[in-house]
């Protein structure tokens, strides 16, 4: 069966409360962490998403999204060293379209389906910066979702059809320099943009598949506000309850991973045989129809709905504009960042990464970061590289550095490994008076907020969600 | 193997005012310590044959002693051990006098830290294994990583273990202020050290030594000269160095209350010196307390106290400047100041003075043996010296 195999989805920690944006304002939106973008959301969705796949199996890797810190330079190599996946992989990017997601899946799919991969893990991920005190600050928000797909009598869902158009409009749009998406007049690029295109997609394909509105179980639709999510039920004829939550008040619009957090959302409540209609939207529309499988009921994946209840609420506003650099932090003079060595950076790779340990052949013992002569038996070049970053870890001790500047002293420990080995890392999502030697951690990817190059390496982080 | 016991005698010795020294530069430093050496050994620079210096960050090769004092044509090396590099530039140099083939060589440690910002003491490119993961690498951060743990495993709650540190940085202090040539020179109170802004949890900025320029001389000879230049020359009765090879970091199974390398090099110092029960034997000693979480951590892995039991000890005033082993009288490097190359002959020129009996109001009564201690690096990969002195029979 050719389909989605596994999916994974990640919300940030923490939710703005839009009433600290603005008072009056209802709800609260999920923001990424200082040391979080799209490309660390995108891996810590893959890892829910691969939690029971053997990783040297996936032969495809796409990323999308709309922020990829990179103008020129592929974001999804990055991930595929993250994600510890094979040297030969096929990588690329789908950036700039908010339908990048649902593209990705498409190609995906069909790669699968033309024989070229059998297993291609889609991530999609954004973190989108609205201008201070605009409507998109209010209604954007940040995540990421994962599928892998392939051909699997294990698959959960199959896709039984697909459509797609393509439409050239002005509506949303970002030069290179600009910090902030730009938009028309709102009843303008929702009626000739997102109403008119999305509504022309879905009776397309329902037109081309034969299926009518009452076929489906749960419909997927992203709109960019409440109200045009509301205007294109009804114009669509849908019933409420067959829609899947869009999350305006708990997340937001999540720009390109938002299709997939959702079909991730209703697929963590599907039963077997049930049809989901998807609709992205981005100059054109992907509508994709999934069938869901009898395997559905043997995933166990961290996915929307716990990720949802996991959070914590940052209600500083300010603090969010430091965390998205639209307000300046105050260099002072403990604030100088030396800058990379990038051969270095080259070759720590497997390293910082991929977070290889080795072990040893003689003894066993893990050591972190690789060591070619054990620190134990003295052996030379007797070791396997070990992946560290999927096991757990606990605190063996900590201190939080207010002499080392940034944006936030750092808490940082040395942290004891499950099945050897320790690290220093710092602590991530998680305040100095919730640290404590012993606390059970987990890694997490993420990016240095300072940089002078995007660096990107594993932090730890109280475990999440316990599973 | 063999031991330097007693082959080898300082004559003369130097030192600057340490602290932040904007006024004067590295080669004013290395003329102050070197002539002040001279003069106490009563020689002329002509007389010195080869020359060691001890520098960490701020100078290159031995011509930054050539030039600024004149040594013309005769070998000099420079030693980078980082906080050891002062004392273990002495170690070489006793070694090449021991072996005969120099009579009088001269030792300057020096450092000129606060030229620049605190990027000097960020370590990038010394340790580039803990970034980008560690933010910074610094000092604070890495012996506070030690104090957490040592709190947590002998159950002191923070007040407790905080009021050890303070008690240590008090006792410091007070050193401090009958010494001369340090950079701070001003008793400070439990309650100001405990209340102290926090720089690295647990630790306070009165945990902390200064970050300094200075430097520190030494001339010395083979024993068996000495008498030439003086009657009240110091001899050199053991050393000890040794490197860690990151263990504590790599292996998850070393603990991080103690460092196996204070253990290692004062077994090999010990040995060399003579001694088998070092609080009874020794009289001071110079510790490193770059913090104050080292100098306690250090009283137990040389043996001054038992495990676990610093606190008490503090507490009781073992180490205080009229207790049972006076440790760091001169200030320590928390109120002398730690320009890192000099600091090692630094706490010799201290020792050397008690066992003259010129250290003024800070003489102890009976100065018999006198050690110093040095420690840098980073977890598991510390390099450490430890080296005992003592006075002429």
């Amino acid at each position: 069966m050719l389909g989605v195999i596994s999916y994974g989805a990640y919300i940030p920690l923490w939710r703005l409360q839009r009433s600290a944006i603005h008072p009056g304002l209802g709800g609260e939106k999920a923001i990424a962490g200082f040391d979080e973008d799209s490309i660390t959301m995108a891996v810590a969705a893959a890892i829910d998403c691969l939690k029971q796949t053997e990783r040297g199996a996936i032969d495809g890797l796409f990323f999308a999204s709309t922020t990829s810190p990179f103008l020129e330079k592929q974001a999804a190599s990055i991930l595929a060293n993250a994600l510890d996946l094979k040297r030969d992989v096929f990588t690329a990017d789908a950036l700039a379209c908010l339908r990048g997601g649902t593209i990705a899946m498409r190609i995906a799919s069909d790669m699968v389906k033309a024989g070229s991969a059998k297993r291609v893990l889609v991530t999609a991920a954004d973190c989108r910066i609205g201008a201070p005190d605009s409507s998109f600050e209010q209604n954007s928000g940040d995540g990421g979702a994962a599928l892998l797909f392939g051909d699997s009598p294990e698959a959960v869902a199959t896709v039984i059809g697909s459509y797609s158009i393509s439409n050239e409009l002005m509506d949303i749009w970002r030069l290179p320099g600009e910090a902030f998406v730009n938009t028309e007049e709102d009843r303008f690029i929702e009626e000739e943009g997102y109403l008119k295109v999305v509504e022309e997609a879905v009776s397309g394909l329902m037109c081309q598949s034969g299926f009518s509105v009452k076929d489906f179980s749960k419909v997927v639709l992203c709109a960019p506000n409440p109200r045009c999510f509301r205007t294109i039920v009804g114009r669509l004829g849908f019933d409420s309850n067959q829609m899947q939550d869009p999350l305006y008040d708990r997340v937001g619009n999540t720009g390109t991973a938002y299709p997939l957090m959702e079909l991730v959302a209703a697929l963590e409540e599907a039963n077997p045989g049930d049809k989901i209609l998807l609709a992205s939207y981005g100059d054109g529309s992907d509508v994709v129809i999934l069938e869901v499988t009898e395997h559905i009921k043997n995933k166990n994946y961290r996915g929307i709905k716990s990720y949802l209840e996991s959070k914590k609420v940052n209600d500083d506003y300010r603090k969010y504009l430091k965390w998205r650099k639209i307000l300046p932090l105050d260099r002072g003079r403990s604030v100088l960042i030396p800058k990379p060595s990038l051969k270095e950076m080259m070759r720590r790779q497997d390293e910082v990464l991929r977070m290889h340990g080795t072990k040893c052949k003689v003894c066993g013992t893990v050591q972190y970061p690789p060591q070619r002569v054990c620190a134990k038996c003295h052996s030379k070049d007797q070791y396997d590289k070990i992946r560290l970053s999927d096991k757990k870890g606990e605190i063996y001790t900590w201190t939080v550095d207010y002499g080392a500047g940034g944006l936030e002293p750092p808490v940082v420990t040395l942290t004891n490994i499950d099945g050897g080995g320790r690290a220093f890392c710092i602590l991530t999502d998680a305040s100095a008076h919730e640290v404590r030697v012993g606390l059970p951690v987990e890694f997490s990817f993420r990016k240095s907020y300072q940089e002078i190059l995007p660096e990107y390496f594993w932090k730890v982080r109280p475990i999440r969600i316990n599973e | 193997m063999g031991s330097i016991k007693d082959k080898v005698a300082i004559v003369g010795m130097g030192c600057t005012e340490f602290g932040e020294l904007w006024d004067k530069s590295e080669e004013d430093l290395v003329v102050e310590a070197a002539y002040e050496a001279y003069e106490d050994a009563g020689i002329e620079p002509k007389d010195i044959q080869a020359a060691w210096l001890g520098n960490s960050r701020t100078a290159m090769r031995g011509a930054a002693l050539a030039i600024p004092l004149k040594l013309e044509y005769v070998p000099i090396s420079r030693v980078e051990n980082q906080c050891c590099s002062g004392t273990d530039a002495f170690r070489n140099a006793c070694y090449a006098v021991a072996a005969g083939v120099y009579d009088l060589v001269l030792v300057v440690g020096f450092e000129k830290l606060k030229d620049a910002g605190p990027e000097r003491l960020r370590a990038r490119y010394l340790y580039p294994d803990l970034f980008p993961q560690v933010p910074l690498g610094l000092p604070a951060q890495e012996f506070a990583l030690k104090a957490t743990r040592y709190f947590h495993d002998y159950g002191l709650s923070y007040e407790e273990g905080k009021r050890m540190l303070s008690r240590i940085a008090v006792k410091n202090h007070h050193n401090g202020t009958m010494s001369p040539k340090a950079q701070f020179r001003r008793e400070i109170t439990l309650e100001q050290a405990m209340k102290a802004p926090m720089i690295a949890y647990p630790l306070g900025l009165l945990d902390a030594c200064g970050v300094s320029d200075g430097a520190a001389a030494a001339i010395i000879t083979r024993s068996d000269l000495a008498k030439q230049f003086r009657d009240d020359y110091v001899l050199v009765k053991g050393i000890g160095i040794c490197s860690g090879a990151k263990q504590a970091q790599l292996c998850a199974d070393e603990d991080l209350i103690h460092f196996e390398e204070n253990v290692r090099a004062a077994k090999v110092a010990y040995e060399e010196a003579g001694i088998n029960d070092p609080l009874r034997q020794i009289d001071l000693a110079e510790l490193h307390d770059c913090f104050t979480i080292t100098e306690a951590i250090t009283y137990e892995d040389l043996g001054l106290c038992p495990r676990g039991k610093a606190k008490e000890f503090v507490e009781e005033g073992v180490f205080d400047l009229d207790g049972e082993l006076a440790v760091n009288t001169d200030g320590g490097l928390k109120c002398f100041g730690h320009p890192l190359g000099a600091s090692g002959i630094r706490m010799i020129y201290e020792i050397y003075k008690q066992m003259q009996y010129k250290a003024g109001p800070r003489q102890r009564k009976n100065p018999s043996l006198g050690l110093t201690h040095n420690l840098g690096g980073t977890t598991g990969a510390y390099t450490v010296s430890v080296a005992v002195f003592g006075q002429r029979e």
